[in-house]
């Protein structure tokens, strides 16, 4: 349990543990803790990726480029089997979403209190603040609107493979003319099409969210209830969590292809 | 469950992220790969061509083997033959040169014998006259009996 202070509740505890550290007021609100851990971990996964790109040997390969390798081959591969059109821009879609949705998801695996109370720390004693106002949610993926920003990128892209390969009429064809191919269902066809389009962005986005939220919050109650016998639980659940991290980046990454490829396929 | 512009900063660094994957990330890493499965594969087209060369080889060097064998054994066995028939020419041609010098010896032999005979028939014939002529010097002359002694050396 943090140390802020005497008065400190199990709610507001976990409220605490659930609030971001915001900038701004209403919409032009920043969470800048899942700002600031997105981008930090994105930079991670880029410039350590790009290390290896840069002296990529086609000989033997050294330990760090084997891991690599052995990623980019297994997204690669990925693609291949699902998405058969030619699109540079797929694979380093789906790798950027897989390792990127990784590297968040892992930082659940960091002990809960050990980061926001680093940061109280850091607020009371280099700008004399109250730890207690001090928030700091360090598991991006938790986040509403990291999830909706992944999830609204690839339900652009979306769109523009479908009006790309199927042209605008075709695209506009799909949404009418799909499970009822009669004039009277029109307007049945297009309020189902629509809602079934919509609703791709939206569970994906929420299904990452749910299970990272989710998560996360089942640490904080085992840290926040029960005292001592807190620590063979955290490592049940964390071994539990361990599964479900790779998992979660894994399905996030598939269901990007499959969308995609099914945005650019031909009927 | 706030949505707020969080969710815009995301989506720049979302987009930016792609990009820079796409543009220096992803081409170098797959191109490696890539280029390292031709490798490969090329390696092992390569090795089984060789191995393919090697059991050709193989098979061409035993059949050369065989060949030389029998060749070798050809030229023994011609040897062989060759050899004998050089010992029995040789035999031959040793008989037929000791049959001509024996035979040179003997017609040798005979020319002397008679050479001999020869000399030895005038000398006996002059002996016998000479002889004859003491004997006769008493009471005949040697030319009336000369038909006698003449007879007689035939006779030797």
């Amino acid at each position: 349990m943090a140390d802020t202070g005497g008065e400190q509740t199990i709610s507001s505890y976990i409220q605490h543990h659930l609030t971001n550290a915001t900038v701004g007021e209403g919409f032009w609100t920043f969470h800048i803790d899942t700002l600031a851990w997105s981008i930090v971990l994105g930079f991670v996964f880029i410039l350590s990726f790009r290390a290896v790109a840069k002296k990529a040997t086609t000989g033997v390969p050294g330990k760090w480029q084997a891991c690599v390798e052995l990623i980019v081959e297994f997204v690669n591969d990925t693609v291949k089997s699902t998405y058969h059109g030619k699109s540079p821009l797929i694979a380093p879609l789906a790798l950027t979403i897989f390792v990127w949705v990784l590297l968040m998801n892992l930082m659940d695996l960091i002990p809960v209190d050990f980061l926001p109370w680093l940061a109280g720390q850091i607020g009371y004693y280099g700008f004399g603040v109250d730890p207690h106002d001090v928030y700091m949610k360090v598991v991006p993926t938790t986040d509403v609107n990291m999830t909706f920003a992944l999830s609204i990128g690839v339900f652009v892209l979306m769109i523009f493979y479908s009006i790309k390969i199927k042209g605008v009429g075709g695209f506009m064809k799909e949404l009418y003319a799909h499970p009822f191919n009669t004039p009277w269902l029109y307007w049945f066809n297009f309020i189902l099409e629509v809602v079934a389009l919509l609703a791709k962005p939206l569970s994906l986005s929420l299904r990452l969210f749910g299970n990272l939220y989710a998560g996360e919050l089942i640490f904080i109650l085992i840290a926040g209830t029960i005292g001592l016998w807190q620590l063979p639980i955290h490592f049940l659940w964390a071994a539990f969590h361990l599964l479900v991290i790779p998992l979660q980046a894994f399905i996030f990454m598939m269901l990007t292809i499959v969308y995609l490829s099914l945005a650019s396929e031909e009927h | 469950m706030n949505i707020n512009a969080t969710l815009l900063g995301e989506l720049i660094a979302f987009i930016f992220f792609v990009w820079f994957c796409m543009k220096f990330v992803w081409p170098p890493i797959i191109g490696a790969i890539e280029e390292r499965q031709q490798k490969i594969a090329d390696g092992l087209a390569a090795s089984e061509r060789g191995e393919k060369d090697l059991e050709l080889a193989q098979a061409k060097a035993t059949d050369q083997l065989k060949e030389a064998k029998a060749q070798a054994a050809d030229i023994i066995e011609q040897a062989k033959k060759r050899g004998s028939t050089i010992v029995d020419e040789e035999t031959q041609r040793g008989h037929s040169e000791r049959e001509k010098i024996i035979a040179q010896g003997y017609s040798e032999i005979e020319a002397e014998r008679n050479r001999t005979k020869e000399e030895l028939r005038q000398q006996v014939a002059a002996l016998a006259i000479a002889g004859a002529e003491k004997i006769l010097a008493r009471e005949i002359d040697a030319a009336a009996q000369s038909d006698i002694v003449e007879k007689l050396v035939a006779e030797l």
